[in-house]
């Protein structure tokens, strides 16, 4: 475990400005302002930043992306519509380093010529948002928000807006239709939000974790950050451990670390005995078997070779206790649930699996519908809009694969 | 009630004020909820028509179009929690309540709805009560809580 972008966690005062930047916040800003938007851009693409939010895109590239767009009008976003099952990362990070969030959009603003930004976060996070809306506050005060930012020709403000309750506002263009106040219904892309995004302006959208890490890259400049982590991910990832393990909790660990160690050493569980399966990446990541453990190495082109995916980061630790088919059932009821209902292979198919699982789990299902399992779900994976149809099923076939035994015990002859 | 808010200075239509307003109305209608008046009130308003005020309202699930008890408890349902800890916390809290999920006690104080996840696995089972997290639930907590938002009730007269 590290401490890198989470050096600002245990700060005794979230709201006190001194204790930031006592520990070096801002120091990274200031070295911002005295270089040219362009530089910063570039310096993000030689750190070789990537999406913490479960993309892994470049970040840099984005940046560059949006920063090339002619608009006088840009803006930057911070997506901190965290939902995914199992993860609660962006939720530490909100509570305790709102002003290290900032820091990283007034940077990225200041990268791509951005004048304003807007922080979108999930509705069940209501006092998180009070905390992010006071902090900004305090740095209008301070004039690091604001007009002429810290004197300098760059004016930047920052908004904060809340969620209602919407899983797929998490996705980018869910989220800009949800600001604009409409129903969170993802776009079409292309075109990217980094050319037509927030009523038709360039926007740039970045995920909690992945601000964090921009003050830090320009604090310790690249070279220092490129220490941290593999050669294909530089940096740390934050890790939200659950589930059977004795501590579970957020850690920062660099990417490539093994994830023995992070459900042994850091989990503090015993043995291996005592774990039925492990998920990763949150709800619409694959589960595995326990005898995996020491062959996975949390980075994401690893793990992609061998079917899994990092995605947000979460680790969950099912105990031998917990009821597979009861756990299935609720994680299909889930995707019905937050499936926005504009494609239909999503919103037909979620439902028709969700109601399988129920019957699943109250005992008995037919032939045809352990049939109709496999065809539906993979009929979601491949022809679903977006990302949440898509990974929907994704549990539900590697479990099925994983306990063959006892979903042959369920259908009838 | 004026639902413009001034600090949001941005260039787009006035739907950016929507989700806020339907947020804000909400939480000072008395029953947690939004009533078709109130939503006749908020199109006026923001010039939005009614009908996209209404899809907007009914696609969120922390808006609510049935009027809702004083105190608002949302169970997590994710996986993760429902299958933690040894006891069933849906049916400790409908035990304790003696109402089901999506009922509202007969004194209006509490209703009982779920959630989808609120990122408190590491302290799951969990609840949000009034938007706030709580976790670790087992029997004497729960207890305990309900015991203290009734206290306070009577307290308030």
């Amino acid at each position: 475990m590290v401490k890198y972008i989470t050096k600002y966690l245990d700060c005794v005062n979230p709201l006190s400005l001194q204790e930031y930047m006592d520990k070096g916040g801002f120091a990274g800003l200031y070295n911002v302002l005295a270089s040219q938007p362009k530089q910063v851009v570039d310096i993000v693409i030689k750190a070789g930043l990537t999406g913490r939010g479960g993309a892994c895109f470049p970040t840099g590239r984005k940046w560059e992306a949006v920063s090339q767009q002619l608009d006088s009008q840009k803006y930057v976003i911070c997506n901190a519509d965290e939902g995914e099952p199992g993860t609660f990362k962006d939720k530490k990070l909100l509570q305790n380093c709102p002003f290290q969030i900032l820091e990283g959009m007034v940077i990225s603003a200041y990268a791509v010529g951005a004048t304003r930004g807007i922080i979108y976060v999930r509705g069940e996070y209501s006092q998180e948002a009070e905390l992010l809306k006071e902090a900004s506050c305090i740095l209008r005060k301070a004039n690091l928000l604001g007009n002429c930012i810290l004197q300098t020709k760059f004016s930047f403000d920052i908004e904060v807006y809340t969620g209602a309750g919407a899983y797929i506002c998490g996705e980018e263009t869910a989220l800009l239709e949800s600001i604009e106040g409409k129903r969170g219904i993802p776009r079409l892309k292309p075109p990217f939000p980094g050319e037509v995004g927030l009523w038709g302006h360039p926007t740039l959208i970045n995920n909690v974790e992945t601000l964090c890490n921009v003050p830090l890259i320009f604090e310790l400049g690249a070279e220092k950050y490129l220490n941290y982590g593999s050669k294909a991910y530089p940096g740390t990832k934050l890790i939200s451990l659950s589930g059977a393990v004795t501590n579970p909790g957020i850690y920062e660990v660099p990417f490539g670390a093994p994830l023995s160690e992070i459900i042994f050493s850091l989990g503090k569980i015993s043995n291996k005995e005592v774990i039925k399966f492990v998920q990763l990446g949150g709800l619409s990541g694959a589960c595995f078997s326990p005898n995996r453990i020491d062959e996975i190495y949390m980075e994401p082109n690893l793990l992609r070779e061998i079917g899994l995916t990092l995605g947000s980061g979460a680790v969950y630790v099912a105990s031998n206790e917990v009821d597979i088919k009861h756990y299935l059932n609720a994680a299909m009821h889930f995707f019905m649930h937050e499936s926005c209902g504009r494609c239909a292979p999503c919103r037909e198919g979620s439902r028709h699996i969700a109601a399988i699982t129920k019957s699943m789990k109250e005992g008995k299902i037919t032939a045809k519908e352990q049939a109709d399992l496999d065809i539906i779900s993979q009929v979601m994976k491949d022809t679903a809009a977006c990302g949440l149809g898509q990974t929907a099923t994704t549990s539900l076939r590697s479990l099925m694969e994983l306990f063959s035994e006892e979903f042959v015990e369920v259908v009838e002859a | 009630m004026n639902y413009d808010d001034k600090n949001k200075v941005m260039i787009g239509d006035k739907g950016q004020h929507l989700l806020e307003a339907l947020i804000l109305a909400q939480h000072d209608s008395g029953d947690n909820s939004l009533s078709e008046g109130k939503l006749e009130d908020i199109s006026g308003q923001l010039d939005i028509p009614l009908s996209r005020v209404l899809e907007v309202t009914t696609f969120y699930s922390l808006l609510s179009t049935t009027p809702r008890g004083h105190n608002i408890i949302q169970l997590c349902d994710s996986p993760i929690c429902i299958t933690s800890g040894k006891h069933n916390i849906t049916e400790l809290f409908e035990e304790a309540l003696g109402i089901q999920v999506g009922e509202t006690t007969p004194d209006g104080m509490f209703t009982l709805e779920q959630t989808s996840c609120i990122g408190a696995c590491d302290v799951s089972p969990a609840a949000l009560i009034n938007g706030v997290a709580i976790g670790n639930l087992d029997k004497s907590k729960i207890d305990a809580i309900l015991c203290k938002y009734r206290e306070e009730a009577e307290n308030d007269g």
